[in-house]
Parts: structure tokens; sequence; C-alpha cells
């Protein structure tokens, strides 16, 4: 599965390990959210970074603690129908500040990838080949957004409102 | 009327494009059926019987004549030469072929309109009064918040995979034409003591297997915070609503298993975590969006013009006038409400030909608009008092001057299993036999007002339960029944109908329905008693008794 990471396809740096599997001495593992809360600190001690993969039915509460030292944090889309990964993502953005690396994981596909980046997400594991070498095509799909979100694009309504401003300046 | 700028423009163009996409992989095999329907529901595509049907949007139910003449053109184009018109101002091409879908979007988009979110898990069209703008004793116009809502919600990148639908009205009137307490979020725009406009929210209505009224969340919400107070219910919604049963993922499941107190506190918490966001809406950008709506240059013109004078001597006319004719905020000018419900014909639906005929007189009498209602009717919303008489013998040619606007034929009535894939029984033959029994319009008169919905399966799209009389189409061993409920309503006294009894089957549907309608006329204490206030007064059991006596 390609990993798309500031807009390309990129080797994945982050091993999953699974739970009860042995965690390496050093490098970069990506783990279940409930084998880092067993004991947080000493994984967060390792000589590698650490990426947490968090369920979308759990409160991204219980994770905010730890925001700073991660590395990652991948977000979940069972399948592409359930959104709940969304509304943590603008959360763990916009609200708590992280700014790590966010992941999506799960039935990531073409069709979401402009919503993903907005709700903040900059890194995505592609379920088909074909979605992943089409991502910057299809990044540059919209170039007109009505909604603000942390993502730093410029809302249609400020778009409007600049544009009165240079109007009513040039008068 | 909203005039749409470049960016509105490009952002349909840019939907339009991707969609032509969709359908290309979707036709090449690239992406599965299962992948391709919630991407063609989010676009109002909906594979039903025979065909694939697709529900286009009309935002808070205002048409330009242009886009009205557009609808008529893909009607003839793309479909069988007539369109739908739904509860939802939505309007619905039955026949379309999924290949040509691209095009007819492009061809929509070119007049400023879409189908995007009329259907899928994400927030749907939002809908508004028909008469919005010009009925008299408006808070303001609603559609501005309409139109800043419509914005917000569309293509909205937290809110586009939600566990179930999602459906949003706003009145500004006394009297609610907008069924604001059937809706998951309803708004009520009014004034607060210190003269500051805002909204009272409701919450948690809808109909289907499990109908709930909307209760109130929070009695004011100003204008400028409408936005972060909306987004504050989506997220708690968005993250706790139940996505294991489709049948209990709307948000009234969730109000009602967690109380609205808890759901409100919820909600406050997220909505106090916002803070003073980026959604707060300044002064100026409220007034911005309400520069871009241009209203009439009325006339000054008298209250009782010598033409109206004259044809009052027309009985027929002031048949139509008195039924079909509304106060306008401006003297000299009337709503005229257009029935799209002839005797012996399905509700809602127009013709190519009508389309063009009412786009024509839309710029002839009414500054080229057209309003849509969730009546299933249509409306000229600013006609001079001195040019009805013209406009109705115009209207008579065309068929839609029947004068039956809230009587017992003005019949809300969903597709049915005439052409939908999850109804279990027909709505639409049940609906033209009832115009038919009651095709004297004296009769109709006499009976006042009274709506009957008809939906063709637990879905409800009829909105039976909050039809005066309700009917509900089920299927018991493989025939159609029809359940029948009297005394709903869906205005601002919004309640659900009660059972009157057994099930019947679809051949005495008309005939209960005479019964139910001839015991009213026997119970009511005047005349001006109407039937739901009968029904109110004397509860089932009097209609039960004459109806189920010699059954």
């Amino acid at each position: 599965m390609p990993l798309v990471k500031n807009g390309r396809i990129t080797t994945d740096l982050f091993v999953h390990v699974a739970d009860g599997a042995e965690l390496p001495g050093d490098g970069a593992v990506l783990i279940s959210a409930a084998r880092f809360l067993e004991d947080p600190e000493a994984i967060l001690k390792r000589a590698g970074k650490t990426g947490v993969i968090w369920p979308n039915n759990r409160a991204v509460d219980d994770l905010v603690p730890y925001l700073d030292r991660l590395a990652a944090v991948a977000l979940l889309f069972p399948t592409f129908r359930d959104g709940r990964a969304y509304s943590q993502a603008r959360l763990l953005r916009e609200r708590h500040g992280y700014d790590g690396e966010l992941r999506a994981t799960g039935q990531v596909l073409r069709d979401q990838f402009v919503f993903m980046s907005r709700a903040g997400f900059d890194a995505f594991e592609v379920k088909k080949d074909a979605d992943a070498d089409a991502f910057a095509e299809t990044m540059k799909r919209y170039s007109v957004f009505y909604q603000p979100t942390g993502d730093g694009r410029v809302t249609a309504l400020n778009r409007r409102m600049q544009l009165r401003h240079s109007e009513s300046a040039g008068q | 009327m909203y005039a749409y700028d470049e960016l509105d423009r490009t952002l349909i163009n840019e939907r339009v494009s991707e969609f032509r996409d969709q359908v290309k992989r979707r036709l090449s095999g690239e992406l599965t059926e299962d992948e391709f329907k919630m991407l063609r529901l989010q676009n109002g595509v909906y594979l039903q019987l025979h065909a694939y049907m697709f529900r286009v949007a009309i935002p808070y139910g205002t048409l330009s004549s242009k886009q009205l003449r557009r609808l008529a053109y893909i009607a003839r184009r793309y479909d069988r030469g007539y369109g739908h018109f739904t509860t939802r101002q939505n309007i619905q091409f039955n026949w379309i072929k999924l290949a040509e879908l691209p095009d007819a979007l492009a061809e929509l988009a070119e007049v400023g309109i879409h189908a995007m979110q009329t259907s899928g898990n994400n927030m749907r069209n939002v809908t508004s009064d028909q008469w919005a703008g010009v009925a008299p004793g408006e808070v303001e116009d609603p559609r501005i918040w309409s139109e800043i809502l419509r914005q917000h919600t569309t293509l909205h990148p937290e809110f586009s995979f939600l566990p179930r639908k999602f459906k949003i009205a706003i009145t500004a009137s006394e009297h609610d034409r907008a069924a604001i307490k059937i809706h998951d979020i309803g708004l009520r725009l009014h004034k607060n003591a210190d003269g500051e406009t805002g909204f009272e929210v409701l919450v948690g209505g809808g109909l289907g297997r499990t109908p709930f009224i909307a209760k109130t969340i929070k009695p004011f919400v100003a204008g400028r915070d409408i936005l972060s107070y909306v987004e504050a219910i989506l997220r708690v919604y968005n993250q706790y609503g139940r996505r294991d049963n489709i049948y209990k993922a709307r948000i009234k499941i969730l109000v009602h298993e967690l109380g609205i107190e808890k759901f409100a506190r919820e909600v406050d918490e997220e909505w106090r975590q916002m803070g003073h966001s980026a959604l707060t809406l300044d002064h100026s950008v409220i007034e911005e969006v309400r520069s871009r709506f241009s209203y009439p240059a009325y006339e000054k013109l008298p209250h009782m013009p010598d033409e109206l004078k004259q044809a009052a001597h027309d009985p027929l006319f002031e048949r139509w006038r008195k039924n079909s004719v509304a106060p306008h905020k401006v003297q000299g000018y009337s709503i005229v409400t257009l029935s799209l419900k002839p005797v012996g014909g399905p509700p809602g639906d127009a013709t190519a030909d009508q389309m063009d005929a009412i786009a024509d007189l839309a710029d002839k009498y009414s500054f080229g608009e057209i309003r849509v209602g969730h009546e299933q009717n249509l409306a000229l919303p600013h006609v001079a008092k001195r040019d009805l008489p013209q406009l109705w013998k115009a209207l008579d040619r065309l068929g839609l001057a029947t004068p039956n606007v809230n009587l017992v034929t003005d019949i809300i009535a969903c597709p049915g299993l005439d052409y939908c894939s999850l109804a279990n029984a027909r709505s639409i033959p049940i609906a033209q036999e009832l115009t038919r029994r009651f095709a004297n319009h004296d009769t109709a008169d006499m009976i006042g007002r009274l709506h009957i919905n008809i939906s063709g399966c637990i879905n409800a799209c009829g909105h039976h339960h909050v039809g005066h009389i309700g009917i509900l189409g089920v299927e018991k061993n493989g025939e159609e029944f029809y359940q029948i409920t009297i005394g709903g309503r869906a205005d601002e006294n919004a309640q659900m109908g009660a059972l009157i009894g057994p099930a019947v089957p679809y051949a005495e549907v008309a005939d209960v329905i005479e019964d139910i309608v001839e015991a009213y006329l026997a119970l009511r204490d005047r005349p001006e008693e109407l039937f739901v206030d009968t029904v109110k007064r004397l509860g089932v059991e009097p209609f039960k008794e004459r109806v189920y006596a010699t059954r």
C-alpha cells in the first residue's frame, strides 16, 4: 500500500508493530493505541520515533498529553463512508495544536483526498496504486473552498471581502 | 434572487468535472459499484426500479426563469419530458442515463444549478419558506441565512460522511411553511428582547420509521454565531451518532437516547471550546451575502386595481383568486401559487412545456422569479394585482390554475412503487383516485383546509405522519395495504397523526378517506373548524367508529 506524504509517493519510515510483537530497539514504529497507553512513558523513551494508530471511536483527549512527543498519529477509516476521523483530525490540529505527521489509514481513496487534506491530514496510506499516482492531480481539483478549517486555504467569503476592500480602495 | 459570483460558478464547475471523472472511472470498472454508490449519491444520483434517478437542488426554493427553462430543457433532452418537484425543494428526473449525467450537470452548472448533496449521508439542500422575502410580517428574509448555510454545508471537509443524511430548514415567519420541526436542525429567525436577530435552534426532528418532532436546544443563538453553533451540533453528531444500524443513525435517535438536556450540554461544551472561531460571522460578511440578493423594483400600485374589481364578477376567477392568491408585503402585489395537483395527475409533476410556459409567465408577471414549496407546488412571488386576471387565464390554459391549494386534493405524495426501489406500495395512483373523488371544487371548498400526505413506505418521503390525513403504504402477504392516520400537522404546531384503525387494502383506501371526510363534516361544530382541529377536539375515536362501523 503506497504512502503519500508531502504530496508524493514516499517510503514509509515507520514500521507497523503488531500488538504482542517485540518493539525494535530503535527506528520509527507505529503501534496501536491500546499498546501505547499500557505504558506510554516507556515507549516514548525508546531511541526511535513513535507513532500511534488511534481508533475512530475513542476521544482524542486521551492522546493529548503525549502529542508533543509523538512523531505520527494515524487515524482510521474502516470504510471511506465512516467519517469520524475527520472530526478527530480537526480537533488534533486546530484545538490541540498537533503539528506532527497526521496519517489517514484504512479505506483511503482518491475521492476523499481533498476532504482529508482540508481536515489536517498530511500523510495517506492509499488503498489503490492508481489513486496514489493521481494524488497531485486530484489535489488540484478544487480551487474554491467555502469553510474555514485549519489548513490555511483562503475561503470564498474571505476572498470576496478582500475583493471588496481592494475595490473600495481603488475608488 | 441570489447572484452567483465567479467563485460559486468555479466551485460548481469543479464539482462537475470531478463527477465526470468519477463516472468515467465507474464505466471503466476502476471504481466498484460499492465505491461509486456513495459518490453518485453525493451528487444526487439514485438507482431506482427502472433507471437512474437524478435529484437536482433548488436551494431555499428560489429559481430564476432562466434556470427553470434549463430544467425544462434537461427534462426534454435527457429525460421523458417532465420533472417531479419534491417535498424538499428539489426536482427529480426519473429516466436519466448514467453516461449522459455529466453533460446534464454541466448544462445545469451554466445557470448556477447543481445536484451536490441532494442525497447521501451529508448535509442536504438547505430549505426555507417558499414565500421568503415576500410574506408580510417576516423578521427578515431567511434566504440570506439559507445561502450562508448553503455555502457552509457544501463540500464540508468534516461532515461529508456523517452517520446518516442531515437536513436543515429555516423560517422567519410566525406561520411555519418550511416544516422546520421535522428537520434534523430547524432554525426559526426571531428577535430577542434587545432587538437582535438570531435563531431559535431546534434539533432531532424527522419522520421515517421512528418519527420525532424536533426539540428546542437553544432558544436564541445570535446570527453571527449560527455557523459555529450548527458546527458544534454536527461535530457531536459525527462522533457519537450511531453507525451500527442505519435505522438508528439519524441525529433524532442520538438526541432521543441521550435526552435533549444531555445532548444540549455536549453541544454547549463543544461550542464553548470552539470559542471565537473563524466561523463567527462579522456584520460585513453577512452584509456581503445580503448584498448579492436582488429584489424587484416594485411599482407604487393601488391596493384594489380596476382590473381586479372587474374580474371579481367572474366566479371562476374569484374562486381561484380566493384559493391560490396570498397577500404580499408590498401593496398592490400578490403571491400566486401554481397548483401542480390537477385532477387525475401525479402530484408535483410538471412537463417541460409547462416549465417553459411558467418561465415565460414569470418574466412577464413576476420579475423573472419562481418559487418551489415543500407542498410540491410552485409560486410566482411578485405578481401585480392588476395582472391577476390575465395570469389566471394563462395558467388555466396550462392546467396550472386548479383552485385546490391547501384543499383535500392538494396531496403530497412520494413517487412510490411506480418508481422507487424502496417502496412497498404505490402512492401516485392513490393520490390520483382521491383527486377524482374530490374533483368537485365546491365540495372541496366546503371541506376546507385539509392536507393529505401519502408515503409508499416507512421512509416517509410523503411525510404521512404529519398529514392531516396520512396514508402509509405497507406490504402484507405480497399485497399493498395502507395504514391511515389522522390529526398530524407539519407547521409551527407540528405533531404526529394517530392511527385510526387496521390497514386497508389498496382498493378501499379512497372509500375510507371519503368516510373520514364525511365523518368530519358531520362532527365539526361549525364550518370554520378545520379538519385537524376537529380531530384535536374529539380525538380519533368518533372517526374510527364511523369509518370502521360498516367494515
